[in-house]
């Protein structure tokens, strides 16, 4: 071991905008790193959509084959895996096993380690679309929309349901009471909520108790405005309400937002509920 | 009742703002108290050791310097500010090595202090300072990979790559080897050389008395011992004790004067040799006990609720 040197450099604060890189850097080095998010986030979808793209074919009403139906589907159930299962699971270990706490303790701004949150679930949701839209497109045959209209709704489903899905799993990671429990408390309510929202099964199939749970939750909405983009507007009479219902998914997932992000501001801790 | 401490200053004190700077200071977790009236000041560029048992409330004192803890009392200045409201360019100052963790097991030791360095405006170099952890042939591996002893040398870098004015170091050595417990040693001596004020909690007495100028014992939450290594509990001035044999066996016998003591016995024996000859100066381990349990009333009311602390 050998001796510091004293030498300084000139001090120049980080910049905010910096440090939130450097954070979604290194955020997307370690979740990359990481099997069990790189299989149960980033894969899940894809392989579903592999096997389940193979293996239904039947049509589902309105001329649409239930391949054509999935990708939707699972397009949504990815954006929900990328950004409330990966922070929730996530950030419960972290808080389990000190990394939260060790950076507490240096002066990077908190708003930095969000940021690198946010840029972590931005990357590898776009990523793990891309990879969707491939597959569906490439080898399961499904046309993708050409009206630029589309595309602008495929946007902002996008963008209201990671804001949701990350502020609320953010606050979510707050409930497991270890990280070694986030992910058995965390990942059944995803794979139900996947049931029961039209992701798996075809929406208007499911009973309608069923369905007014579902329209409690975000993904119903998520996974309906993506069947908007990709199913011909001649779908719209087997939804159960006749329409895509556009509107009323923008403020549910806008309203999960607001209430995410006040659950955050207090709920969220850097240290362990135990340590006092 | 155990005696309280006055802590009169450490012997460097020269004016100035002292980097820690403690009077009073209590922390309760629920009914319990951890802490219970703690005095104590750490001068510029002293080696400070807290030392005590479990529960004895080493941590929870750190840990409220360092702003993780709100306090229930007394009064707390760290560089000159109170921990619980002080910011980011407060956090610039201080480097914290916390008591063993598992995280960021993904990243390698480099990216992880390249990483760290980027927090702070005037950083070491961040080469540097895994080659005076001795980690730069571990630079690619992930922590995961590391052992116990590579982990702890990796926190201690990520915990002095901002340059710290003031270095917290709770349990650095936990689990080292003898080995790695002198290699670590060597590398808080070299930072202390660079002037960088250190406050080590410990359970290890050698630890102390290798690092620290002073050391503070704690037990039951209060301070129960304060001095150099050398000083404390009056261990300079305590009697020796001589152990020789003879014809009617062995004797043990204390007194103030060992040198006299010898001194007769040599002129008993013509042979020149006293067979099984002794002189016992009180350990520091002999010290610390007899601390220990001369506060053990109280300690252990609070060590039986201090489950909190760990």
């Amino acid at each position: 071991m050998s001796p510091l040197s004293a030498a300084r450099r000139i001090p120049v604060a980080p910049s905010l905008l910096g440090l939130a890189l450097a954070r979604s850097r290194i955020e997307l080095k370690q979740f990359f790193r990481e099997r069990d998010a790189v299989i149960f986030i980033f894969a899940f979808p894809v392989i579903m959509l592999g096997i389940f793209g193979s293996v239904f074919d039947e049509d589902v009403g309105g001329g649409v084959s239930f391949t054509q139906y999935f990708v939707p589907g699972i397009l949504a159930a990815g954006i929900m895996l990328s950004s409330f299962q990966s922070l929730a699971i996530g950030i419960a270990i972290e808080r389990d096993d000190g990394t939260l706490k060790r950076l507490r303790g240096t002066p990077m701004p908190p708003a930095a380690y969000f940021f690198g949150k946010i840029g972590m679930v931005l990357v590898s949701s776009v990523l793990q679309i891309a990879l969707l839209l491939a597959l569906a497109t490439l080898l399961l045959g499904v046309d993708l929309p050409s009206a630029p209209s589309r595309w602008a709704t495929f946007g902002w489903v996008f963008v209201l349901g990671t804001a949701a899905g990350t502020v609320l799993g953010i606050a979510f990671s707050s409930v497991p009471r270890s990280g070694r429990s986030a992910s058995a408390v965390v990942t059944p309510i995803v794979i139900v909520l996947q049931f029961i929202s039209g992701v798996f099964f075809v929406y208007n199939e499911l009973p309608g108790w069923m369905r007014a749970i579902a329209e409690l939750f975000p993904l119903k909405w998520m996974a309906q405005g993506m069947r908007s983009v990709f199913l011909p507007d001649s779908y719209q009479s087997v939804e159960p309400d006749g329409s895509w219902q556009l509107g009323l998914g923008a403020a549910v997932l806008a309203a999960w937002t607001v209430l995410g992000l006040v659950a955050c501001l207090r709920t969220f801790r850097w240290s362990r509920r135990d340590v006092g | 009742m155990p005696t309280q401490w006055t802590d009169t200053g450490p012997a460097d004190a020269s004016g100035g703002t002292l980097p820690v700077r403690i009077r009073g200071l209590i922390k309760r977790y629920g009914g319990s108290v951890a802490v219970d009236g703690i005095d104590l000041d750490v001068g510029r560029g002293e080696v400070l050791a807290l030392l005590g048992p479990n529960g004895a409330g080493k941590t929870t004192t750190v840990e409220v310097l360092e702003g993780y803890r709100i306090r229930d009392g007394g009064e707390v200045t760290v560089l000159g500010e109170d921990p619980a409201h002080a910011g980011r360019a407060w956090r610039t100052r201080i480097g914290i090595v916390l008591q063993s963790s598992q995280d960021n097991a993904e990243l390698t030791v480099e990216e992880l202090v390249r990483h760290f360095a980027a927090f702070y405006p005037a950083p070491r170099e961040p080469d540097e300072v895994i080659a005076a952890v001795g980690l730069q042939d571990k630079r690619r591996t992930r922590t995961r990979q590391l052992s116990g002893g590579q982990r702890r040398r990796l926190d201690v870098a990520l915990g002095v790559v901002g340059r710290p004015e003031l270095l917290f170091l709770d349990e650095p050595t936990t689990g080292f080897d003898p080995e790695a417990r002198r290699a670590f040693w060597e590398l808080i001596r070299g930072l202390r050389g660079d002037g960088t004020t250190i406050l080590l909690t410990t359970h290890y007495l050698e630890e102390a008395e290798q690092l620290a100028d002073r050391v503070a014992v704690l037990s039951g939450g209060r301070i129960v011992g304060l001095g150099t290594p050398e000083d404390l509990g009056g261990r300079a001035q305590r009697e020796a004790t001589v152990v020789w044999e003879d014809a009617d066996g062995r004797h043990e016998v204390r007194t103030p004067t060992p040198t006299q003591l010898v001194t007769e016995l040599s002129r008993r024996h013509e042979s020149g040799e006293i067979p099984g000859l002794q002189v016992l100066r009180p350990t520091l381990e002999d010290v610390y006990l007899s601390l220990i349990q001369g506060s053990a009333g109280s300690a252990s009311v609070a060590s039986d609720s201090m489950g909190a602390e760990r």
